[in-house]
């Protein structure tokens, strides 16, 4: 299968759902970046980037023969929720996407549209509610029996997956957003850290324990077959670290692009 | 007009989870009524002809992936089915069956599978096909197959999934037991599948 670069890319299962969304986000994304540009506000080149490479990865784990390894592997599936949940959604929101999205509309105003979402949004966007479906989330899936289910059905395990991308993508837009929280009443820096800093220990400690725990917390690898020949023990020991590492790191990373964000606010309201 | 728009995307978000029900029976083995799709498979049968779902109907059937050089898994898990099949009454036996479906048919030709299977019970069928037909197959009960290399002999292991699936005899997928479930209880989720109108 991975004899070829297309058989390497072609999705292990289509799923038409993961096609259309993403192309509607690349779509509107580009309508909406073009829409700027011919106004001179187009985002900069390194933000551009962000976005294309953070879309660029979560397409290729969820949609390529990757997924096949995702899901006959554990220590893949964490690899792909590590893309999906961290790495891939910290680029997408890095990227600072909104404006660029909302421009795709142009001149013309769906004010019903708007009013439906808005309480969605603060919501979802709230930082304690943001934090706890974060966190959350993570812990859902990983419920063994949870876990079990997801990995049988075809729908559950895409909603999973989605739910990992589109929840990961909140947390960092709430995290990582530029504007002044003074003017655009986002969440002031202070309270970012704590949104990461509660986000970071429960993290670790999953992390730890799925790496120390006896093997078989995830016997659905060992029940439905193997992608190759791992000992199962090993599979969950690099699963383990996986959930736990990176995902911290990612987390530290997060804290300096906060601490940027704060310096810059902090010497223009000085200035 | 947003309102509706909403609605009718939450409605339709509900009913796309609904699928996964429950069986009105009770199983030792994981109920996976709507977790995964119907029976349907085109494969080969011992006398090479083409086997489909459709020679089973009216017929619970119990599907199993593996091969006959199997040195652990597929023996004992076969050897428990033959068990669990002798404590069910003729008449439950003549309602079910056991399809042993070899991921392995470079090795596995129809008349080994013969042989195979009827050591085990004349209530069991071997199947295979070509690679393209397993992979489908194992690929819709979410499982998958691979092969380690051969040693000097030319002997290889395969690595399969060990789940058996359990279908009512409308071919609806019902039951998940793992191989290391007890013989008793597989009796008793036999007994159950069959029982389903």
């Amino acid at each position: 299968m991975l004899h070829t670069l297309s058989g390497a890319l072609t999705p292990y299962i289509f799923s038409p759902i993961t096609v259309l969304l993403f192309l509607l986000a690349v779509t509107a994304y580009l309508v909406g970046w073009r829409r700027l540009a011919v106004g001179g506000r187009s985002p900069s080149a390194w933000r551009t980037l962000s976005f294309f490479l953070g879309v660029l990865l979560c397409y290729t784990v969820m949609h390529t023969q990757f997924d096949y390894y995702s899901r006959y592997m554990f220590f893949v599936h964490r690899g792909q929720h590590l893309v999906l949940h961290h790495l891939g959604a910290f680029l997408i929101a890095l990227a600072n996407p909104l404006p660029v999205l909302a421009a795709c509309a142009g001149e013309r105003r769906f004010p019903g549209l708007s009013a439906a979402f808005r309480p969605v949004r603060r919501v979802l966007f709230d930082p304690l509610v943001a934090t706890v479906l974060f966190v959350g989330l993570i812990f859902f899936w990983l419920t063994p029996s949870i876990h079990f289910d997801a990995m049988l059905s075809l729908r559950l395990y895409e909603l999973m997956n989605w739910s990992m991308l589109v929840d990961g993508v909140i947390f960092w837009l709430v995290i990582l957003d530029p504007r002044d929280p003074d003017l655009a009443g986002t969440s002031r820096f202070g309270v970012r850290f704590v949104m990461l800093v509660a986000a970071l220990f429960p993290q670790i400690l999953l992390g730890a324990y799925i790496t120390f725990a006896d093997a078989g917390l995830y016997d659905v690898y060992a029940i439905c077959g193997r992608a190759f020949a791992i000992e199962p023990a090993t599979d969950q020991v690099l699963g383990g670290i996986l959930t736990w590492i990176p995902a911290a790191m990612m987390t530290i990373i997060g804290a300096l692009v906060v601490l940027r964000l704060y310096l810059r606010y902090d010497s223009e309201k000085g200035g | 007009m947003v309102r509706t728009l909403g609605a009718a995307l939450l409605a339709a978000g509900l009913m796309w989870l609904a699928g996964c029900g429950s069986s009105d029976v009770s199983f030792n083995g994981k109920d996976i009524t709507g977790l995964m799709p119907d029976l349907a498979f085109s494969l080969t049968g011992t006398e090479g002809e083409t086997v489909t779902e459709a020679r089973y109907q009216d017929e619970a059937v119990v599907l199993f992936f593996g091969y006959t050089h199997c040195p652990d898994f597929c023996p004992t898990t076969l050897t428990a089915l033959a068990q669990a099949l002798n404590k069910l009454s003729d008449q439950e036996r003549e309602q079910l069956r056991v399809l042993f479906v070899s991921v392995d048919p470079e090795r596995d030709t129809p008349e080994l599978l013969a042989k195979y299977t009827a050591y085990f019970s004349p209530r069991v069928d071997g199947l295979t096909g070509d690679q393209e037909a397993l992979r489908e197959l194992t690929k819709r009960y979410r499982t998958t197959y691979s092969y380690e290399e051969p040693d000097k002999n030319g002997n290889y292991l395969v690595n399969h999934g060990l789940a058996m699936y359990g279908f009512d005899r409308h071919g609806k997928v019902r039951l998940f037991m793992r191989n290391d479930q007890p013989m008793d209880q597989i009796a008793e989720d036999l007994r159950a599948l069959v029982s389903i109108q």
